[in-house]
């Protein structure tokens, strides 16, 4: 017995450790009066050790997947120790340690930093492992609500700005919605199946042992709310206001780790029960549910990527574009075959990178009253910021998909498996949508590269440890982009 | 000994992070000059080795250099491997040695410019893209290029973009480098979906393995909707890159960038791109016969129509781009009527005399001090004698005066679409030889001769340093006795071996596409043939008289009589048949119209915000109550959520 809880405590440390961490963060907060470089550091080493022992079970293989055939005496069979949630456990630490590594000097130009802000992105982090190692519908849910409750209080950090304040309020409000809706879903997937573990909810479907109607709608409802949670048409209406009006760190964080985490609750879904399901007897309605899919990424990535052709803000721009982004992933879920859930999770991972580098560029350039978003203030950047002019092209070229930066491949690979899977017109319509995305990300390039400054930014100082971040996301978009078959390998691998 | 073909690659690259990075710090221009030139020069000399030892070798099956996987996952992956054959040889020659030439005027042209070291980086990165894109052996490959090349391209039509820069809706150069990539996107659409359906059929992106399995089964595919799909998608990537119709109107406003630039990117290299995809790809469009009527009509009109709208621009640089369209709707045209290698030979003969044109030009437009407008030049020969030979040796090349290099490519192409296509083509397509000859003596005329029609106290005229003339002269060498590579068979008698010495060369490409063309590996003579070439010539020598009669009238009465007889033609010609203005008011309009009025304004803030002002509460004084505003757009925003999740229900539950 000890023997299986020291080996469940190693399997487990990631999640563990950061749990408990971001609690003793909070109480740290308390104590260590007003010196807030300590939580700073601390908060970075607790997710580098989460990000390195994540990273180093993942590559020692030291899990396996006969793990999650017994129950683990800690959890009881709520948690999962597969490959995949380790890759999302990396995913996630290191969106979280870019965005604290660029928020201390965005908070302090803002002269609003406080020591809760480290820890709430922490305890943010460790909702959304709780997801990605949730062997339970239960356990889905507490981590999405737990991540979401973070996320309302983080977009109103800026409790002296009104827009901060609004978008929390906003995000608050339709994001309880919702997870109403979330909830009901799994409510009812429990009345089909009587169970709530996806290994059982998979062998009652296998055996035939459910109520059809019920799990159809549970599972239509899951997807409503988690459809919310990843701001798709006609549920992303919330996503441009709080991103806006968010703290710009706070944004790519939300709109990249807040996105992916959802994204891997839909994989959940698609590849516990959607996936088996298909092979049953009943096959056309997940079938129906996946046209819906369809339809929703469809709807996304247009809507997404038309409206942010209007958008004159920097930030607001990629805020619907963070929409469009969507769309893109969703098709992985539409695909829904281990080449469509790699696809996914590659195109998170990526977009995870590009986005919280370009928010890190918009945060940078910020004044401390959250002015100088717009296009026009970007002009002849390449003159006065040379770095920060060459990393926002690194990124708005990776975002716009052209290569050989990581969202060309995501892009790829995303659209071959949509093609595998039947689904040409999704692909064109997303490469249609691609094309219209080129000339806004374009547009802010021209600016920077072909306009003479018009306006001195205010605050010319270049990034200091925001740099780092800059960057690392730059690194990883360009080394992803050229040796893309590792981590996808890695995905098809651990299926 | 191929394995070489690795370091072609490297150099330009080496260069681009070379210069790109210790730009800022290397102060001498020539230091920066040297290492961008000969990172070129060296890739060019590797080539010409490359060249040689297939000549010796008798290379018949292309030979795959891997350099590492890009991607392999399961049953998808795909190599960064380069394909040394004949094809890519020919291309990778032209790239690096035209482009050597180029870097070495662009020393002397850019000369004193403050961004001297950033255009030599991107020059760099140019030609790194470019020979990605001929050298590659799969789709994805030359894929990288065809962006690489397109940003680079991008990125240089922009280069100074402190310029203004007329043009419909365009105001300054970096507009000018937005449309060049936009329009281009369009056609990287067809080229992308043509790609995952070839995989998805094919089962592999590697050019080899592609041809093969669709020459096996020739039978199978000859003419299926398919294969018609996969190739008509690929050539509208082709119109994109090579500016045909419908896509060709970036061309001539890619003329903003620096002259170099448009010798290089812009007429002799990155513009036949698309005639070396079709080339590469010959095995697959030599089974859609109508994909290939497709390519030959859309080659013929676009031939004729670029040049009639050249005899009308004043100036020089946009009459030059319109014929650059109007050439390479000549060579697709070839590629059409199935002659791969009269194509081919015509973008190499063109690379020599457009590459010298647009030099020429560069060296004109340098001597007049910015000063593009032909109607206030004139007289110029006896300021710059040696631009003024190269000059003219280019124009008679291009005109396709008996024994220049364009006469014997323009001769090929000719005769391959009356044999193929008909007479009706034939015909329209020597008309718009005859307005080639015309508009380029039209050109020379009103530069290089006449009255001066520039101000003789403001602008002194003058010869361009040496490090401009002498790729100068060499290329005016190469654009008289290039085509004698590839003399038709017709003056077999005479000069050449059938097949020439071309053909020979490229034999291994095409031998498939042939043999399922059915294309007779005798050539038969036939009178009528010299009756053709006599009359191209006859065309070409009226029209360099037409030109001259018109044009070495000071007055310039008779041109302005014409002009007002057909006005209506004439103004079509001059604002290049509305065909922008009809783009914007049909697609970009009504786009970003209903983005801007529609789906935001009206969805976003008007019927969803629309009791309170909405999104705009970003903006929004403060004094309005907080409460208010949120519960507003909450409660809209849910009301659309509502609907969403009522349709979805609705179409589940429809479903039992």
């Amino acid at each position: 017995m000890a023997n299986e809880i020291i080996k469940e405590l190693s399997l487990g440390f990631p999640i563990f450790f950061i749990s408990a961490m971001g609690i003793l963060l909070v109480i740290f907060d308390a104590i260590t009066g007003k010196n807030k470089i300590i939580n700073y550091i601390f908060a970075i080493a607790i997710l580098s050790i989460t990000i390195c022992s994540a990273g180093w079970i993942l590559f020692s293989q030291y899990y396996n997947e006969a793990n999650n055939l017994v129950i683990h005496p800690i959890s009881m069979g709520m948690l999962a120790y597969n490959g995949y949630a380790y890759i999302f456990d990396v995913i996630f630490g290191i969106a979280a340690l870019l965005t604290i590594i660029a928020a201390r000097e965005y908070n302090e130009r803002a002269e609003f930093e406080y020591k809760e802000f480290y820890s709430l992105v922490v305890l943010a982090t460790s909702g959304m492992m709780m997801i990605a190692h949730s062997a339970d519908l239960l356990l889905m849910f507490i981590g999405i609500e737990f991540m979401s409750i973070t996320f309302y209080v983080l977009a109103g950090y800026f409790r002296k700005r009104v827009t901060s304040v609004e978008a929390a309020l906003k995000y608050f409000l339709l994001g309880a919605f919702a997870s109403g809706f979330l909830l009901y879903g799994i409510a009812l997937i429990y009345g089909a199946t009587g169970t709530l573990t996806f290994q059982t909810i998979s062998q009652k479907i296998t055996a035939q042992d459910y109520n059809n109607l019920y799990l159809i709608l549970g599972i239509t409802l899951v997807f409503i709310g988690l459809s919310f949670k990843i701001a798709a048409f006609p549920f992303h209406q919330w996503a441009p206001d709080v991103y806006h009006g968010a703290p710009t760190v706070i944004s790519g964080f939300l709109s990249t780790a807040g996105k992916a985490a959802a994204i891997f609750a839909l994989i959940l879904i698609g590849k516990n029960i959607m996936f088996v399901a298909i092979r049953t007897l009943d096959s056309n309605h997940i079938i129906t549910l996946q046209n819906i899919l369809a339809v929703l990424s469809a709807a996304t990535m247009l809507v997404g990527n038309i409206t942010a052709i209007a958008q004159n803000n920097v930030k607001r721009m990629l805020a619907y574009s963070s929409v469009a982004h969507a769309g893109y992933m969703l098709m992985g879920i539409v695909a829904n075959t281990p080449d469509g859930w790699a696809g996914a999770s590659f195109y998170a991972a990526v977009y995870v990178f590009m986005q919280i580098g370009s928010f890190a560029i918009v945060a940078n350039l910020e004044d401390k009253d959250g002015e100088y978003l717009d296009f026009s203030h970007y002009s002849g950047l390449y003159k006065t910021r040379p770095f920060i002019a060459a990393m926002m092209v690194v990124f708005l070229l990776s975002l716009a998909g052209i290569p050989p930066f990581a969202g060309f491949f995501g892009k790829y690979y995303i659209f071959k498996t949509a093609i595998d899977a039947g689904y040409l017109w999704l692909t064109i319509v997303g490469i249609v949508s691609s094309l219209i995305s080129v000339y806004f990300y374009l547009r802010l390039l021209i600016y920077i590269y072909f306009r003479e400054a018009t306006e001195q930014i205010l605050d010319t100082s270049e990034p200091r440890a925001a740099g780092f971040t800059l960057l690392i996301s730059a690194a990883l978009t360009v080394l992803l982009g050229i040796f893309p078959s590792y981590l996808i390998e890695l995905l098809l691998y651990l299926r | 000994m191929f394995d070489l073909v690795q370091l072609i690659i490297l150099f330009p690259l080496l260069g681009f992070i070379g210069i790109g990075v210790l730009g800022k710090y290397l102060k001498s221009e020539k230091v920066i000059g040297i290492i961008g030139s000969s990172t070129v020069g060296i890739s060019f000399i590797i080539s010409v080795i490359l060249f040689f030892h297939i000549i010796s070798t008798g290379l018949a099956k292309p030979y795959i250099v891997d350099v590492f996987t890009w991607i392999a996952t399961g049953d998808f992956s795909v190599k960064v491997s380069y394909q040394v054959d004949q094809l890519s040889i020919l291309f990778s020659l032209i790239v690096t040695g035209v482009g050597f030439l180029i870097h070495v005027y662009s020393i002397g042209y850019m000369h004193g410019d403050r961004s001297f070291a950033r255009f030599f980086s991107y020059l760099n990165l140019f030609i790194f893209m470019m020979l990605n894109l001929v050298l590659a052996s799969n789709y994805l490959l030359t894929f990288l290029g065809w962006e690489g090349v397109g940003l680079a391209s991008y990125l240089l039509i922009g280069f100074w973009y402190d310029r203004k820069f007329p043009g419909v809706r365009i105001t300054w150069t970096g507009d000018a480098g937005n449309k060049a990539f936009i329009v281009n996107r369009i056609g990287d659409f067809g080229f992308l979906i043509a790609m995952f359906l070839i995989f998805a059929n094919f089962g592999t992106l590697s050019y080899t393995e592609v041809q093969d399995i669709a020459y096996l089964g020739k039978s199978i595919y000859f003419d299926t909707g398919l294969i018609t799909a996969i190739t008509l998608l690929l050539f509208l990537g082709c119109t994109g890159k090579s500016a045909q119709l419908p896509l060709a109107v970036w061309l001539p406003d890619a003329m903003a960038g620096p002259t170099p630039v448009s010798a290089l990117i812009h007429a002799a290299t990155m513009v036949t791109a698309g005639i070396f995809l079709i080339a590469r790809n010959s095995v697959l469009f030599s089974l859609a016969p109508i994909t290939m009527e497709v390519v030959l009509i859309v080659g013929v009109i676009t031939a004729f129509w670029a040049a009639t709208i050249g005899i009308t621009q004043n100036d020089i640089k946009k009459v030059l781009a319109y014929s650059t369209v109007s050439q390479l709707g000549f060579m697709f045209a070839a590629l059409g009527a199935g002659a791969f290698v009269a194509g081919v030979f015509h973008v190499m003969t063109h690379a020599f005399f457009k590459g010298l044109l647009f030099l020429g030009a560069g060296s004109v437009i340098h001597g007049m001090h910015e000063e593009q407008n032909i109607k206030k030049m004139g007289n110029l020969a006896k300021y710059m004698p040696t631009t003024y030979k190269t000059f003219l040796l280019a124009s008679l090349a291009i005109a396709g005066v008996p024994l220049f290099s364009g006469f014997f490519s323009k001769d090929a192409i000719l005769w391959a679409v009356y044999n193929d296509g008909g007479f009706i083509w034939w015909l329209i397509l020597t008309i718009a030889a005859f307005f080639t000859a015309f508009y380029m003596f039209r050109l020379v005329y009103l530069v290089f001769h006449g009255k001066e029609r520039f101000d003789h106290h403001k602008l002194h005229p003058h010869e361009s340093p040496k490090v401009i003339t002498v790729p100068l002269a060499v290329l005016a060498f190469l654009s008289v006795f290039g085509g004698f590579l590839g003399i038709p068979y017709v003056f077999g008698f005479w000069f050449s071996h059938h097949p020439n010495a071309l053909e020979n060369f490229l034999m291994p490409i095409f031998a498939k596409s042939n043999n399922i063309l059915g294309v007779p590996l005798e050539h038969e003579l036939h009178a009528i043939e010299y009756l053709f070439i006599a009359i191209a010539i006859a065309v070409a020598l009226i029209g360099i008289k037409v030109a001259i009669n018109y044009y070495s009238d000071d007055k310039l009465l008779r041109p302005r009589r014409i002009a007002e007889k057909f006005k209506a033609a004439f103004d079509l010609s001059l604002n290049k048949y509305y065909l922008d203005e009809i783009y914007f008011y049909l697609i970009v309009d009504p786009i970003v119209n209903g983005s801007r009025s529609f789906l935001w304004k009206k969805f976003d803030v008007g019927v969803v915000d629309g009791i309170v002002n909405g999104s705009a509460t970003v903006v929004q004084k403060i004094s309005e109550t907080l409460r208010r505003i949120q519960t507003g757009i909450a409660q809209n925003y849910a009301l659309l959520m509502i609907a969403g999740i009522a349709a979805i229900l609705a179409w589940v539950v429809s479903s039992f």
